[in-house]
């Protein structure tokens, strides 16, 4: 059998001697290996600052890697339900993974805590009691780069995203909010790396700005290619091409450009600031939108546990529902669905010193709720 | 062949142990990763009837268990909503039944072994190796855009089919059935080598004009072979979706293929019980390292690096010695 | 759709096409003299990029960067033949393939295990940025233009050592008759680590001459490996010829397909299904395109046997 990479947050002794009392046992599942594994390693540290600065010696922490497979996040689930018992899980990056996890173990009454993903079915009609957002749905961030493109006036937008369906998402949550022409609509494939051809019809088309949805390596190939173009079109974005993860490998072809999030490390209160020095003291690097994401996470789930014990599931629920913690945005609360209502703020790109990073400029939407909260029947 | 035999019957005997061991201390995940096993040892079994007894090296089977996987999810999500997959030119509903869910997964793959093989055996050696490998890529980048059936985000199913008599939910009788399947295709492949089908097409492996004198076309030959490989994967990839209640496009990409033809090397191609010991034991090493470190698939590699290089013909072979390999 | 956005995709295309080649070179040039499939040619690619990444965020110099590319990819292939792949040469086709699936695991994470797992910075330098204006007033980015230019300067030095030198004499005579070069007295295991090394490099520089244009990350090269596989393959396995013609067919093929084939389809449905429909089309095509090519030609354009 497996030797587990368990990280027990306590001193051992402790462990040993509280291990038979009301224990909570989170499972993470995330991607720490291969191509996507920046993103997971960032929830990862983030939620285990927050866990470890609690010092609760009856919270154990699981992690395991999915390596981006949906077969193996099943797999693992099924092995953390079943065998390990956890009450709660939490921590996978991917849309198409948090399909196929959440719905079985939502069902088999374990609580899942989204620290990334928000696939539209789990916001609508496949929302569950046990089931709690604390990022974003998928649609939002696009939504409010639509919303910001009406504020700046544009009016003829090229749009592109990958050809997936969290791309076809995206462009359809900017267009929700955008009240502009389209001067044209591209699906490029899934991984591409080379976007020459696509630039030149951008070039071709006689837009005013450009919005693009092409996470991780396709949106660092993207805007270097289209800041070596000439092209000077004012470019649009997520914040996921944009974070500090991946910023320093786009460098100053990023310089500028405008993005959605509703996380800076710039936004002004108390647990943010600690939350960006105690992330960096521990950690060397910039916190990124994944690792607040985590961090926020793991706090929800500690002021729950102050209030209720987890294996009491309505009162544990009913004190996430009320989502009583400081969360690093500032105001955070749950809609009907168990997804965010929060504001989404613009975001530029700026430097400092040597690291490139973003400042808030504006704000995009304010108590955004999401578009699928009417058919959630809970 | 004492010697090998003995081996396999232990291999089966411990399969079945495992999870029934693993049943009565209630640890059910054991059970699931020996489902596991036994469902990719299936395919493996599949892809040895291509590989081992044909010498077609398909680096594209990943189609068929990608096949196999979206009729099982096909039918189920249909059955689900309660909407008739077609209504024309007859009604057909989807459906939760096991069985019914196996015919059209080995139906639906076979038909397209048939075609795949129709056109790639037309070629031979490394570019039969690649003409299967685009073939996969095809009908990978295929399924990440067809929207109607979730396109990347895959297909999840609530509740994992059901099969007449028996709780599929419970794992102990989900491992059952799998491993039933497994015997049977076992038995099958075996009586398929002894066969005057298998000899000749072994023949044909070894010498096209040995074959071509006694008036036998190995195009076919190796066309019904690829075909029958082709379905046996299929029915492993309905197997191996229900496993997940969830299929996506990775069960169509390349890293499965690579990973199916790495169960039947590992163990040793061409051996009967094959891919069995490779899928155990690629299974217990993905386990066991990706609980030391988070770079485990070094350790993976090397160990791989090593098996090739220092045990020729397998696991079974370096335990059991060549004497008995096909060739 | 105007005239200069026709000829500017093509040079796209080009230019797509000219990088692939210096990916498919090597592998066509190992198998064709030592028989043997290298799965982990996109392994070498990566090594390129990263190692030109590292050397250009020490010393800010470009050119340090390429030069670093190549001897890093060459040294990782030279030491990979020496240690790993000359034990393979005699083995079949399946054992080949299993080792240098291996070889990637282990280049990926190892990669991943020294640099971390964030993609790295490589920019491409400020002499050859921006765009230049070609005659009839295409807008075209110079470097695209250098990779081109640096692309088939590489190809035409290929065509000479092999047509030309004393190495070359030896690699044509190694494709032909093994046992005949190692009976002209040639010391044919140097050989092979110098040809193994030589493709290596070529990977190396591609990935760096990418790199600089795309996200340098570990992974990189898998999705290259696949389309390089595809070219030789329609190319002829073993042409240096065939893959230069293969690479530029792949890359006009995926590159116009991508731009012209939505546009087909929205004279037939609305834009947003047109552009959905003629993307998954456009991402199958080049296969479409291989399996046409094998399936009229078994072994390639300018293959001889398999």
């Amino acid at each position: 059998m497996k030797i587990l990479k368990s990280l027990a947050v306590a001193t051992a002794v402790s462990t040993l001697a509280l291990a038979a009392q009301a224990e909570t046992k989170i499972g993470m599942i995330t991607t720490l290996s291969g191509g996507g594994a920046g993103l997971g390693v960032d929830v990862r540290d983030g939620f285990m600052l927050a866990i470890e600065a609690a010092g609760r010696d009856d919270v154990e922490v699981v992690i395991e890697d999915d390596q981006r497979k949906p077969e193996s996040a099943v797999q693992i689930a099924d092995r953390m339900i079943q065998s390990e018992k956890v009450d709660i899980m939490t921590g996978i990056i991917w849309s198409n993974l948090a399909m196929a996890v959440v719905p079985a173990a939502t069902a088999q009454d374990v609580f899942y805590l989204s620290p990334n993903a928000g696939p539209s079915a789990l916001a609508g009609k496949r929302c569950h009691k046990n089931y709690f957002n604390v990022a974003w749905q998928n649609d939002n961030l696009h939504e409010a780069a639509g919303a910001y493109a009406n504020d700046a006036g544009l009016k003829n937008s090229f749009i592109l995203a990958p050809n997936y369906p969290a791309g076809k998402d995206a462009l359809t949550g900017y267009k929700r909010m955008y009240g502009g022409e389209l001067a044209g609509e591209i699906y490029t494939k899934l991984g591409q790396t080379d976007y020459a051809a696509e630039i030149a019809q951008i070039r071709a088309s006689g837009a005013d700005s450009v919005y693009f949805f092409l996470p991780g390596g396709m949106g660092i190939s993207f805007l270097k290619q289209y800041a070596d173009s000439g092209v000077d079109l004012p470019v649009v974005g997520p914040a996921f091409s944009f974070d500090q993860g991946i910023l320093q490998a786009v460098g100053a072809a990023a310089l500028g450009i405008k993005n959605t999030s509703q996380w800076n490390k710039d936004i002004d209160n108390a647990a943010n600031v600690a939350f960006v020095a105690d992330f960096q003291a521990k950690y060397g690097r910039l916190p990124s939108l994944y690792a607040s994401q985590g961090f926020d996470t793991a706090n929800l789930i500690l002021s729950a546990l102050d209030k209720a014990d987890v294996k009491d599931q309505d009162a544990f629920r009913a004190a996430l529902e009320a989502a009583d913690f400081d969360s690093v945005r500032g105001d955070f609360k749950f809609g009907n669905n168990h997804h965010p209502v929060q504001n989404i703020y613009v975001r530029e790109v700026i430097q400092e010193g040597d690291v490139f990073t973003n400042k808030i400029i504006a704000t995009g939407l304010t108590d955004h709720a999401d578009a699928y909260a009417s058919e959630c029947n809970m | 062949m004492g010697r090998e035999k003995f081996f396999n019957a232990g291999m089966l005997l411990a399969l079945l142990a495992v999870p029934l061991m693993a049943w009565q201390m209630d640890d059910p995940f054991v059970i699931t990763l020996a489902t596991k096993v036994a469902i990719l040892a299936l395919a493996g079994v599949g892809l040895n009837i291509a590989l081992g007894l044909g010498g077609l090296v398909s680096l594209g089977h990943a189609a068929f268990f990608g096949i196999g996987g979206y009729a099982m999810g096909i039918l189920a999500a249909h059955a689900q909503n309660y909407e008739p997959l077609f209504t024309w030119p007859f009604l057909f509903e989807g459906s939760n039944q096991m069985p019914l869910i196996w015919l059209v997964a080995v139906l639906a793959s076979a038909a397209a072994a048939l075609v795949i093989g129709a056109l790639s055996l037309r070629t031979s050696g490394v570019y039969f190796i690649m003409i299967t490998l685009a073939f996969g890529q095809m009908l990978y980048y295929f399924a990440i855009s067809w929207s109607a059936y979730g396109g990347e985000d895959g297909l999840s199913i609530w509740v994992r089919n059901e099969m007449p008599g028996l709780n599929t939910l419970d794992p102990i009788q989900f491992f059952g059935v799998t491993f039933v399947i497994l015997c049977l295709a076992l038995w099958f492949a075996a009586r398929l080598a002894q066969s005057a089908f298998g000899l000749a097409l072994s023949a044909a492996r070894q010498s096209q004009e040995r074959v071509e004198t006694v008036g036998l076309t190995p195009f076919k030959l190796r066309l019904m072979a690829f075909v029958i490989s082709g379905a046996i994967t299929g029915l492993a990839g309905a197997l191996f979706a229900d496993l997940n209640r969830f299929v996506s496009p990775t069960m169509l990409s390349w890293h499965t293929s690579g990973e199916i033809m790495i169960f039947v090397i590992l163990g040793g191609v061409g051996r009967l019980y094959g891919p069995l010991v490779g899928a155990a034991v690629y299974i217990l090493l993905e386990h066991l390292l990706g609980g030391i470190s988070e770079y485990w698939q070094i350790f993976l590699g090397l160990l791989l690096l090593g098996m090739v290089l220092f045990a020729r013909g397998g696991l079974i072979g370096a335990l059991l010695g060549r004497e008995v390999a096909h060739d | 759709m105007s005239l200069i956005l026709i000829l500017e995709q093509v040079l796209n295309g080009l230019q797509f096409g000219v990088m692939l080649f210096l990916m498919a070179a090597g592998l066509t040039l190992v198998f064709g003299v030592m028989g043997l499939i290298n799965l982990a040619h996109g392994a070498l690619y990566m090594v390129g990029a990263f190692a030109a990444a590292a050397v250009a965020g020490w010393t800010g110099s470009f050119v340090l960067a390429l030069i670093a590319s190549l001897a890093a990819a060459a040294a990782a292939g030279a030491l990979v033949e020496v240690t790993v792949i000359r034990r393979l040469y005699d083995r079949d086709h399946l054992d080949q393939v299993l080792a240098t699936f291996a070889l990637i695991l282990i280049f990926s994470e190892g990669t991943r295990w020294l640099f971390g797992s964030f993609p790295l910075f490589l920019d491409v330098p400020d002499y050859l940025s921006g765009p230049v204006t070609l005659p009839g007033g295409i807008q075209y980015p110079l470097y695209r233009l250098a990779i081109i230019v640096i692309g088939l300067m590489v190809g035409a030095g290929l065509f000479w050592l092999i047509a030309r030198t004393r190495i070359g004499v030896q690699i044509r005579a190694g494709e032909a008759d093994r046992e005949m070069i190692a009976a002209l007295g040639v010391d044919i295991s140097k050989l092979y680590t110098l040809v193994f090394a030589l493709g290596a490099a070529l990977a190396g520089l591609a990935g760096a001459l990418v790199g600089a244009i795309q996200s340098v990350q570990v992974g990189m090269g898998e999705p290259v490996l696949i389309l390089a596989f595809v070219v030789i393959v329609i190319g002829g396995i073993g042409s240096i010829k065939g893959a230069l013609v293969g690479a530029l067919l792949v890359g006009l093929t995926d590159t116009l397909g991508g731009v012209f084939l939505p546009r087909l389809f929205a004279l037939l449905m609305e834009p947003a299904a047109a552009a959905s429909l003629g993307a998954s089309l456009a991402s199958m095509l080049i296969y479409i395109l291989m399996a046409a090519v094998l399936l009229v030609r078994p072994s390639g354009l300018f293959g001889g046997s398999a």
